[in-house]
């Protein structure tokens, strides 16, 4: 556990002009070198701070300014690296991502300085305050990372854990019960089984480099009646025109996601159809999808008309939105007033409430000041441990997939069983890490519910 | 109430005569400790009470630990052997395993013997009914009989007698295994030293009258031709083979035990205990897995001097009537007699939580314990206990600190701090899966990895290590040869075409040759000229597998040196886990009642998070410094 290199961001997530990296461990000096080139080459000093570039594939990642510092004489006493670059999410997110793939892991709370103390450098009234940061992780539930994962990415390692438990199962068994009248499973059916995992786990990472796990921001739902500008908003906020806006009621028939970045933190916004009863089969499945994306969502978006009375509907969703983190926008200002404010302003009285017209274009930025605000003091969001979490599933995911190519390649020069499972063993230890599984009772029980085994 | 007299003092006391028992008796007295060992009764001193053999997977790696350490049931196995088999050998040699079958007779007569002819030990029939305990100091046991026998190190290997009950359909008997007497009055005296009790539960199969036989209709099945031995200090035994016989279930036979599962013990209710998943009863085996249309049974012989016959695969708790009726439709038993029925036995045994890694236990200086009484099932896992047991009796009684392995440097390491650590819900089996460092822990270099440890508490006799350190330095000279011989193209040619393997134009050092995958030792003997002449199998082995799977082997020695960082941060006695703030709840009642001595071990504790083990960091680092 002390022997291994850590790395996060440093510096708090928002909108900084500089992000720091920093990195202990052993391996800090090794991965930064991999890593960092200065375009006059000129290698790192012991303390002195170099230009130069976070690369990947010969292509830039970020401009930054890296120091190295050897132990003992740094925070940790362990050989320390710190990389200062663009303070966006994206650029701290993909160095961290590829530091975290050369082997560096992601630091738990409080353990730079966690480390420190055991190193001996900080006495004992400092290191009360590490036990109080680690334990209030610890009460929080210590294991965020499976609840920020989205469902469906869950269930899928967890599938692909489970197919490589199974492929275990049948060669533990064939090991710890040779003489059972159950035949060895042959190299062609462990290479077969281990090659659907290998598409399956490449599949997933795929997706992960598109951005789709990276891209998981602060979820943000656009509620409202139907006609309301729901989709003209999101299409405002995008400056695209991906939305189908139209002049009648329930246009917008299934749920409609977009990722943004506003102010430098990453937004999933998800247009809804409106929340109303309606006959229409196909916009019912859209209204009740729009009921769970409604539940799901970090953030709430809103919208009234300003040029209608409010209506029934307007107060169902009102009472919904009342215990919800909550924008609300009314728009159409541009338009004859019909509605209450002061009713609004009653019923909604500790929510943000902001005027718009998106057809003249005014009050966006508001609303863009607005979303940022709620994150920024922090009222809403979980963006830094998202980020976190998620670059460690990767890591972890491009982890198990190696475990799976090795132990495949062990399948073809014959080894024996007992050197494939070694492999096969790490991939389910990396799998178990993202979905919070360990192996030894999960291996019995699937060894000894599938087979039928005893004296 | 018996009177009781003085019986005299021991240094270290033994109760019990079964595979740990045993075990534990000879090493406390091989290590110079006068010890006594009680047995119910002296006919069933390692009585063999189910199947009749040693070994098979993860046993036959204790059986040679145990060898290696000086322990004495590979060497009596080798005395009793009627059969040998090696299992998985088309498997990696971590998975080899060693398996033999036991006249069971021999092997009880030799381990008396032995027991009887040991220096420092004394060998006694009682049944003990109390243990002693004044002012929270152990003192001694008292038999039935009323002698009163003072010491105050004790090994309880108490087996599978304690408050045993055995099922046999209906009928419900209060005995001991096999017919022997069973023990209740230490029960209530355990209970009254706040000891807590559990009810395990374990079975048999039936023994059958060899005579009644027809083995044209079963398949024969020998032992290996070229067997091993189980004991290192063994180069070869002369061995007159006997056949073991293998048959089938089929669906007559099933549909009369389905016809009848209101006979069986397990499904009338009385039964209560746990049982072990990996030894179901058949009547389990056909309602969990009801598409298999046939089981398979070995039949395997008890001994030289008798006609029992064991049926392995059967075990049941069936009544006698259907016992006989279900086995009567399995070709080779369509007139077999049964000699002895199949029973389920229920017993009391401790929770393993309970003792430490050196097996005291927690709450009484003195008290070891070893065995199915701790919650496992085998002989082979009771005799690495046993052992264990009694070399950490002895330690004590020598004032001298435990002897405890860890995970990565023996299965009984790995036995034992599952026991401790996490505790088991069922009759605890030894299997090649529950090590982590499996490709380290062979059976072929168990000596490797303990016999200097053996020899160096004691244990372990200068014929022995003699024999051990002989064996290390031909493994290193021999290592040096081959990183330096290079034998020419020309002569490996012939041999790679007659392999099938592409020709080479250059000479290879035998070192790089061995390497790969399909080379062995035996396919250069002919050109290897230079080979030493006295080139053991075993010291070919060590050089081989070491060369062979040199990549996989490093990268677990990384994965163990890892491991052992986190073993060697220990944890001090007397921690108040309740008032570690940092830690969560239920972490500090698990830590609190487990008592881990090593950060490693609390880390493998369930319900323990890495976030405690953060917390457990800094607070030992804390603790060190005010201590300073």
């Amino acid at each position: 556990m002390l022997v291994d290199t850590i790395v996060a961001i440093s510096t708090p997530i928002g909108e900084g002009a500089i992000g720091i990296i920093r990195m202990s461990g052993p391996e800090a000096f090794h991965i930064i070198d991999q890593i960092f080139v200065s375009p006059t080459h000129t290698p790192l000093k012991n303390r002195v701070l170099t230009y130069g570039h976070i690369i990947e594939d010969h292509q830039v990642i970020d401009e930054v300014m890296v120091v190295k510092m050897h132990a003992p004489s740094t925070y940790t006493c362990e050989d320390v690296v710190e990389i200062n670059c663009h303070g966006g999410i994206i650029p701290l997110r993909e160095i961290l991502s590829r530091i975290q793939r050369k082997g560096a892991r992601m630091a738990e709370r409080g353990e730079f300085t966690q480390r420190a103390f055991l190193n001996g450098r900080i006495d004992l009234t400092q290191a009360e305050s590490v036990m109080d940061l680690i334990s209030a992780k610890t009460k929080k539930g210590f294991d965020i990372a499976l609840n920020q994962l989205e469902g469906h990415l869950s269930k899928r390692v967890k599938q692909a854990r489970m197919d490589m438990m199974a492929l275990m199962a049948f060669i533990e068994v064939g090991i710890d019960y040779p003489e059972e009248d159950i035949e060895d499973i042959s190299y062609e059916e462990i290479s077969d089984r281990l090659s659907q995992v290998e598409v399956f786990l490449s599949g997933l990472l795929e997706n992960a480099e598109n951005g789709r796990i990276l891209r998981e921001g602060l979820k943000t739902a656009i509620v409202g009646k139907p006609n309301v500008g729901k989709s003209s908003l999101m299409n405002a906020l995008l400056k695209d025109a991906r939305a189908i806006v139209t002049e009648i009621a329930g246009t917008t028939r299934d749920l409609i996601e977009e990722f943004m970045n506003i102010g430098g933190i990453p937004i999933k916004l998800v247009d809804t159809a409106g929340i109303r009863d309606t006959e229409d089969v196909v916009e019912k499945i859209g209204v009740e999808r729009s009921k769970i994306a409604f539940n799901e969502a970090d953030l709430i978006i809103f919208m009234l008309n300003a040029a209608e009375a409010l209506s029934e509907e307007d107060l169902l969703i009102m009472d919904l939105v009342k215990d919800k983190h909550a924008i609300v926008i009314v728009n159409k200002t541009d338009l004859e007033q019909k509605i209450d404010y002061s009713k609004i302003e009653m019923l909604l009285h500790d929510k943000r409430i902001i005027r718009t017209s998106i057809e003249r274009d005014t009050g966006i930025s508001d609303v863009e000041k607005a979303i940022s605000e709620m994150v920024l003091t922090q009222q809403v969001g979980v963006s830094e441990n998202e980020i976190i979490s998620n670059s460690r599933h990767i890591h972890l995911l491009e982890a198990a997939l190696k475990n799976v190519k090795d132990a495949k390649k062990a399948t073809q020069t014959r080894l024996p069983y007992d050197f494939i499972e070694v492999d096969i063993k790490d991939a389910i230890l990396n799998l178990g890490k993202i979905t919070g599984e360990s192996v030894e009772s999960d291996l019995l029980n699937s060894i000894f519910s599938n087979f039928c085994l005893g004296k | 109430m018996v009177r009781t007299y003085d019986a005299g003092n021991y240094d270290c006391i033994v109760v019990g005569a079964g595979h740990a028992g045993c075990e534990a008796a000879l090493a406390s007295a091989r290590m110079g400790v006068k010890t006594l060992v009680l047995s119910i009764n002296l006919d069933s001193i390692a009585m063999m009470p189910c199947n009749p053999s040693i070994g098979g997977t993860g046993k036959g790696h204790l059986v040679k630990e145990i060898d290696a350490l000086g322990g004495e049931m590979g060497l009596n196995i080798d005395r009793s052997f009627l059969q040998s088999k090696m299992l998985n050998s088309s498997k990696g040699p971590a998975v080899h395993s060693l398996r033999a079958q036991a006249d069971k007779n021999k092997y009880h007569t030799e381990m008396k013997r032995v027991m009887e002819n040991t220096e420092h030990l004394h060998v006694k029939q009682a049944e003990v009914s109390q243990i002693v305990i004044e002012d929270g100091k152990l003192k001694g046991v008292i038999t039935q009989t009323g002698s009163y026998y003072k010491s105050n190190v004790i090994v309880l290997a108490t087996g599978t007698y304690l408050g045993s009950t055995i099922f046999i359909g209906d009928a419900l008997i209060q005995s001991g295994p096999n017919g022997l007497a069973a023990s209740y009055d230490l029960v209530k005296d355990l209970k009254k030293h706040d000891i807590e009790l559990r009810r395990f539960k374990t079975g048999t199969p039936a023994r059958i009258d060899g005579r009644t036989l027809n083995y044209d209709e079963m398949e024969i099945q020998w032992g290996d031709k070229a067997y091993e031995l189980f004991s290192f200090m063994n180069d070869h035994v002369e061995l007159d083979e006997m056949p073991c016989w293998l048959t089938y279930t089929n669906q007559e036979t099933h549909d009369v035990i389905l016809n009848n599962l209101d006979r069986s013990g397990l499904f009338t209710g009385t039964i209560e205990g746990t049982g072990p998943r990996y030894c179901p009863s058949i009547e389990t085996k056909l309602l969990r897995f009801t598409d298999k249309p046939r089981h398979q049974l070995f039949i395997e012989p008890e001994g030289r001097d008798t006609n029992e016959m064991y049926v392995q695969g059967m075990s049941t708790s069936m009544s006698e009537d259907v016992q006989l009726a279900f086995m009567r439709t399995i070709p080779g038993l369509r007139n077999c007699e049964i000699m002895r029925p199949a029973y389920a036995i229920e017993y009391d045994c401790i929770n393993p939580l309970d003792l430490s890694l050196s097996l005291e236990f927690k709450e009484i200086e003195g008290l070891f314990s070893a065995g199915q009484f701790n919650g496992t099932s085998g002989y082979e896992e009771a005799a690495a206990q046993g052992l264990i047991a009694g070399i950490n009796a002895a330690l004590k009684v020598k004032g001298q600190s435990p002897f405890i392995l860890d995970r990565s440097e023996a299965y009984i390491g790995v036995l034992i701090d599952d026991l401790v650590t996490k505790g088991t819900d069922e009759p605890y089996r030894m299997m090649t899966s529950r090590s982590e460092y499996r490709l380290l822990l062979r059976q072929d270099n168990a000596d490797l990895r303990l016999t200097q440890k053996g020899y160096d508490i004691g244990l372990v006799k200068d014929s022995r290590y003699s024999k051990f350190t002989r064996k290390l330095q031909m493994i290193e000279e021999e290592l040096m040869r081959v990183s330096k011989v290079t034998l020419k193209a020309t002569d490996l040619n012939p041999i790679f075409e007659a392999m099938g393997i592409p020709v080479v134009t250059q000479g290879f050092k035998i070192i790089d040759l061995l390497k790969r995958p399909e080379i062995f030792y035996k396919h250069l003997e002919s050109i290897d000229v230079n080979r030493p002449s006295d080139l053991t199998i075993d010291v070919i082995k060590q050089v081989e597998v070491s060369l062979k799977y040199e990549g996989y082997i490093k990268k677990q020695l990384q994965q163990v040196e890892k491991f052992k960082s986190l073993e060697e941060k220990k944890l001090p006695e007397g921690i108040d886990y309740s008032s570690i703030d940092g830690l969560r709840l239920e972490a500090r009642q698990k830590l609190d009642a487990i008592k881990p001595t090593s950060i490693g071990q609390a880390s493998r504790i369930s319900g323990v998070s890495p976030a405690d083990i953060s917390v457990l960091l800094v607070y030992i680092e804390q603790f060190r410094r005010r201590g300073n």
